[in-house]
């Protein structure tokens, strides 16, 4: 019974969780500063760095209540290494190097990318993931097809060369007067619209595995700005997010069948997009599995989820672990 | 005066530039414009100044790749314009002219992105505004540390934190002018930039 605490704070989110064994959940708390951002139309740095500070210690103790645990009870802590906010990460980091050399416990550093896709083994369906794996990730930052054949063990198969899928969701929403986050506004506004009011490009990037949604957030402004006023909002958010959702759905079910992936599994913010759930099931030949909600947006629960590997495979993080702003995976 | 999209570059040869050395909006007025046939059309209005239409990306990009050659530690390139303007494009140009492994992308969520060169651990830093509220904020995810670290900057949407920004800063103002075409205007604000916008000059269009 290996009980790992994970500690995460790369972007907007402060989160504190127990995992028991990679699988079982027995805490997870996420201090969300979204609605402090929200009237900023993005994250507001100077209230997300000093917030880090402020909620990581509440969030903790919250994490270790909930699960009825005494630091005794821990055999490990993981924390999110990068990428992300440099200021945001050292808050984390250091927490987390505190509470192990107070407490001598192992301590091991994660990849917040790598950490996503562990969101997987937070449910029932860890019984059918099979290696390899086909992982689309796709969140505010990052937009990456990786194949993972082990544990620990990436290839990058693609990624964005501009814009990630959930920044064109963010930038798109501004546009058309949609509160913050873009990404649950624009699926809001777009159930009432027509996908096919208006034809927004698709970037195909000559049939590669790399994305580009640059070119559509341009289209949907150059459209809104020839459009007259009052905007057809929702005909405008069905067909951006029918756009993006194609390209994401379609190439991932190639990449699918171009390897030999046993299972497609979609992680990340933007997974949390019911239409690109069903595109990328209705698209793939494989078994797709998502992860629920809560799990597919920033939480602790995946790092302590991925930290429970890590610490299986021997793995333990000196004293000068390191953030890695830049990192990546594969 | 600058024409949007003509089929031929300009090239406006002047002395009373020197004496406009130090403004950041230098703009020539009254002088004779003499007219070069070429690929681009490409306004030379003084020595703190080059403007240019670029007929594609993939154009901006290798714009980007030349002067991205040229660039030193603690240069500091500005990338002003709206959404869509080609900002990235010529970052992503810039980043693999000086020598990034890592093609740059977008960096409005990340804030900062920071780009290793193999041959010699130099760093290029690439930070978005676009989030910030102003110079506080600017301070607060660590510009401050960005900037004295020796490293090569480009900042997107810097009008946002002008007044924290060094003053010798090459500033490149983006425009949307039809589907594939951005205008780019380089305005150099002092000795340093001068100097990288006259070898830019030379390396892209072979004129001084």
């Amino acid at each position: 019974m290996i009980r790992i605490l994970g500690i995460e704070t790369s972007c907007d989110e402060t989160a504190a969780a127990v995992v028991l064994d990679g699988r079982v959940v027995l805490s997870s708390i996420v201090a969300s500063q979204i609605d402090l951002h929200a009237q900023y139309g993005g994250i507001f740095p100077e209230v997300a760095s000093r917030a880090h500070i402020e909620t990581i210690y509440p969030v903790i103790r919250e994490a270790m209540e909930v699960a009825h645990l005494g630091w005794d009870d821990l055999d490990g802590v993981a924390v999110t290494c990068g990428p992300g906010l440099a200021g945001s990460l050292l808050v984390g980091v250091n927490v987390a190097k505190g509470l192990a050399l107070g407490r001598g416990l192992p301590l091991v550093g994660i990849n917040h990318l790598e950490a996503h896709l562990y969101a997987t083994w937070l449910t029932e369906d860890a019984d059918r993931v099979a290696f390899p794996l086909l992982g689309l990730i796709v969140s505010g930052g990052h937009t990456e097809l990786v194949m993972m054949r082990g544990h620990g063990d990436y290839e990058r198969l693609g990624a964005t060369i501009d814009d990630a899928a959930g920044e064109a969701f963010d930038k798109v929403g501004r546009l058309l007067g949609l509160p913050y986050p873009g990404g649950p506004a624009i699926q809001e506004s777009a159930r009432r619209g027509n996908p096919d009011s208006f034809r927004f490009p698709r970037a195909w990037m000559d049939g590669g595995l790399n994305f580009s949604f640059s070119g559509l957030k341009t289209a949907v402004l150059r459209q809104v700005q020839e459009l007259r006023p009052p905007l057809p909002i929702e005909d405008l958010a069905a067909s951006f997010q029918a756009a993006v959702v194609e390209v994401l759905a379609s190439k991932t079910a190639r990449a699918a069948a171009e390897t030999d992936a046993s299972t497609v599994v979609l992680a990340g913010g933007v997974s949390a997009n019911q239409a690109l759930r069903q595109a990328v099931k209705a698209a793939s030949d494989r078994p797709v599995l998502i992860p629920p909600i809560e799990y597919c947006t920033d939480n602790a629960a995946m790092i302590a989820a991925c930290g429970y590997w890590r610490y299986q495979a021997g793995e333990r993080a000196g004293w000068d672990l390191d953030i890695d702003p830049g990192q990546r995976l594969g | 005066m600058i024409p949007d999209q003509p089929a031929r570059y300009y090239t406006i040869l002047g002395g009373e530039s020197q004496a406009a050395a130090g403004q950041r909006l230098a703009r020539p007025t009254g002088r004779s414009i003499i007219l070069i046939e070429g690929d681009h059309s490409m306004p030379i209005l003084d020595n703190q100044t080059l403007d240019f239409v670029s007929n594609s990306a993939d154009q901006t990009e290798r714009l980007g790749v030349r002067l991205g050659e040229l660039v030193r530690p603690a240069d500091l390139i500005c990338l002003e314009g709206e959404l869509g303007s080609g900002k990235t494009c010529l970052a992503r140009g810039i980043s693999r002219g000086w020598g990034s492994v890592r093609s740059a992308t977008s960096p409005t969520f990340s804030l900062i992105q920071e780009y290793p060169r193999a041959s010699d651990g130099q760093r290029l830093f690439h930070i978005d505004c676009y989030r910030l509220q102003g110079p506080a904020d600017a301070l607060a995810i660590g510009l401050e540390d960005v900037l004295d670290c020796h490293g090569v900057v480009m900042i997107e949407w810097p009008e946002r934190i002008l007044s924290i920004l060094p003053p010798d800063r090459l500033w490149v103002t983006l425009r949307w002018v039809a589907d594939s075409k951005r205008g780019l205007c380089f305005e150099a604000n002092g000795q340093r930039t001068q100097e990288l916008l006259a070898a830019f000059r030379r390396s892209a269009f072979g004129v001084r």
